[in-house]
């Protein structure tokens, strides 16, 4: 079952911990190749917490996994830490500000069970290379 | 044996903490422990000893893997690189200290690059808010000692700038504010219940991208005027709330972050922020500041505003400055494919612009300048790694409150690396060598 989200991103203190120790490390990916869901739109998705999801927006898709909040609640908003995996599907236009619209993408999230979370490393060098389902 | 080194300064956020203690080894080259640090500060600290730490510039080969050059290679690769671009773009700066952005602006001026900070994804809107309608703003240290009511608009600083709310913020006690954090209201304004909204006196779960419309109702607010039931998902009686507590105190201040500078609206939403600082000042005295991120990124801003005139989004292909968000900002030039050449230094576009900005700086002759491997290493074509500034290299860097603080070594860097100074001065040496100039 597929749910529609707001998408926003932003930093996590998981996220900047990560980050400086290393962005090819494992502890990277695991804070920020997430997705933070309310509750209530977990009920909707139908899926397991620590699922790998599959987020689709107008600009771009990506497998996380899908993790609860702890931020919360705030049904109908999902939550990428700011990294490679949120700006794979966040609206790049600047409007003419220089700023990309970072925060309220609306996406689609479906579950995606087999789909592997790649590293970020991997995931910017095969969605240069055109190698990315 | 080993000496412990204080009032070392963090190069991690903006707060730019300068109560860092680090304990290093006697011959200054093993750096051992990291105290009053955040989390994000004493990694970044201890990151700088990993083992697999890369020391050497590489270039990738057709086949996509790395293999190591010289220091001297990688510069004349650069400056090749720049010198043979029509309009090459330098991205970053935000990360290293102010004489290597300097003399990296001496650079694009010779090349004729626009230079482009970590600000234009931050708080570039908020500069062009600044430019059309002024900031009444303040130092930290005000803050400390006079603020007795706090606003917190679209940031989070429990996660981004976490000693912002020990050292200036909610808990001190400061000259005129000695009861600490029992004689300060907290305000959280966030479409999300985060962790600062949970230690807030009033918490306003504004609906997302909705700012502007809240700013605009505080404004009736506080003129007592009339206000429909409810604005941007929020009740009228917690805006009135709200409002009454912000008028009461002796001080207010706002800090705002990218929830206000990323959502839609933008500029427009920071307009309105000041706006409803300068109505603030009708009733008790008032100031507002962005959170900044990068512990220099501001700094950037500074040096371009000595050179140039302009804090980021510098186009000098002309051979005067100009300065147009929307047009010479990073992502735009990128988005349009007006830049043939793209040199990186001190930030991580790799990680944190859209993907098909990254996809384009993979499509183009590139340099990165880094001290770790990262998503933007891993795109470009030639990754210089360099010591780390405020670690192992001091240098001025300014804090989010335009306050100039010299960032102290405290360690070597591993032998024979090179600081991003050394690096750009060499690279400009080659330039004038290749112009003839």
């Amino acid at each position: 079952m597929a749910i529609r989200v707001n998408l926003i991103t932003g930093r996590t203190i998981q996220q900047g911990v990560s980050m400086e120790a290393g962005k090819e490390k494992s502890a990277y990916t695991a804070a920020c190749g997430i997705i933070e869901l309310d509750p209530t739109d977990f009920r909707k998705l139908g899926a397991f917490r620590g699922t790998n999801v599959r987020v689709t927006s107008d600009y771009g898709s990506v497998v996380v996994k899908a993790v609860e909040a702890t931020q919360g609640p705030h049904p109908g908003i999902a939550f990428i830490p700011m990294g490679p995996w949120a700006n794979m599907v966040v609206n790049p236009n600047t409007y003419s500000t220089g700023m990309p619209t970072f925060k309220g993408t609306p996406v689609t999230v479906e579950a995606a069970k087999n789909e592997p979370v790649l590293n970020s490393l991997e995931l910017v060098r095969k969605g240069c290379r055109g190698e990315l389902a | 044996m080993s000496r412990t080194v204080t009032d070392v300064i963090c190069p991690f956020c903006g707060t730019l903490c300068d109560d860092i203690e680090v304990v290093v080894s006697d011959d200054g080259k093993e750096l051992h422990e990291v105290y009053n640090a955040c989390a994000i500060g004493a990694e970044k600290f201890l990151h700088s000893q990993a083992k697999d730490r890369i020391t050497r510039p590489r270039m990738r080969q057709e086949d996509g893997s790395w293999k190591e050059i010289t220091y001297d290679e990688a510069i004349d690769y650069t400056a090749r690189m720049l010198v043979n671009a029509k309009k090459p773009l330098m991205y970053g700066w935000s990360s290293t200290n102010c004489e290597a952005q300097a003399i990296g602006s001496e650079i694009g001026e010779l090349v004729g690059a626009v230079v482009d900070n970590t600000a234009t994804v931050c708080h570039g809107t908020s500069l062009i808010a600044v430019q059309d309608i002024g900031i009444p703003s303040c130092t930290l240290g005000e803050v400390k000692n006079r603020a007795d009511r706090i606003l917190f608009w679209g940031c989070n600083p429990a996660h981004a700038h976490p000693r912002h709310m020990s050292r200036y913020s909610i808990f001190p006690r400061g000259f005129f504010t000695g009861k600490g954090h029992t004689g300060r209201k907290v305000i959280v304004v966030d479409p999300r219940r985060t962790d600062t909204a949970k230690i807030a006196d009033i918490h306003l779960q504004v609906e997302q991208g909705r700012d502007y419309e809240l700013f605009d109702a505080f404004r009736v607010a506080f003129k007592g005027e009339h206000l429909p039931d409810v604005v941007a998902g929020i009740p009228k009686e917690k805006i009135y709330e709200a409002a009454e507590t912000l008028k009461s105190g002796r001080f207010a201040i706002i800090f705002f972050g990218m929830g206000v500078t990323q959502s839609l609206g933008k500029n427009h939403n920071i307009d309105a922020a000041i706006a409803v600082t300068r109505d603030l000042n009708e009733y008790t005295k008032a100031a507002i500041m962005p959170m900044r991120g990068h512990y220099n990124v501001t700094g950037s801003g500074q040096v371009w505003g000595w050179l140039f005139g302009f804090p980021y989004a510098v186009d000098l292909s002309r051979g005067f400055a100009r300065y147009n968000p929307g047009d010479t900002t990073a992502n735009d030039l990128l988005r349009r494919d007006e830049v043939d050449a793209v040199l990186v230094i001190a930030s991580d576009p790799g990680a944190h612009f859209p993907f098909s900005s990254v996809k384009k700086i993979y499509d183009l002759p590139s340099v990165a300048i880094d001290p770790h491997e990262t998503p933007t290493t891993e795109v470009c074509r030639v990754h210089v790694p360099v010591a780390f500034v405020g670690i192992e290299v001091g240098g001025c860097a300014y804090r989010m409150d335009n306050v100039p603080i010299e960032t102290r070594k405290v360690v070597e860097p591993p032998e024979g690396m090179m600081t991003d100074e050394e690096f750009l001065g060499r690279v400009l040496a080659r330039i004038k060598e290749l112009q003839g100039v």
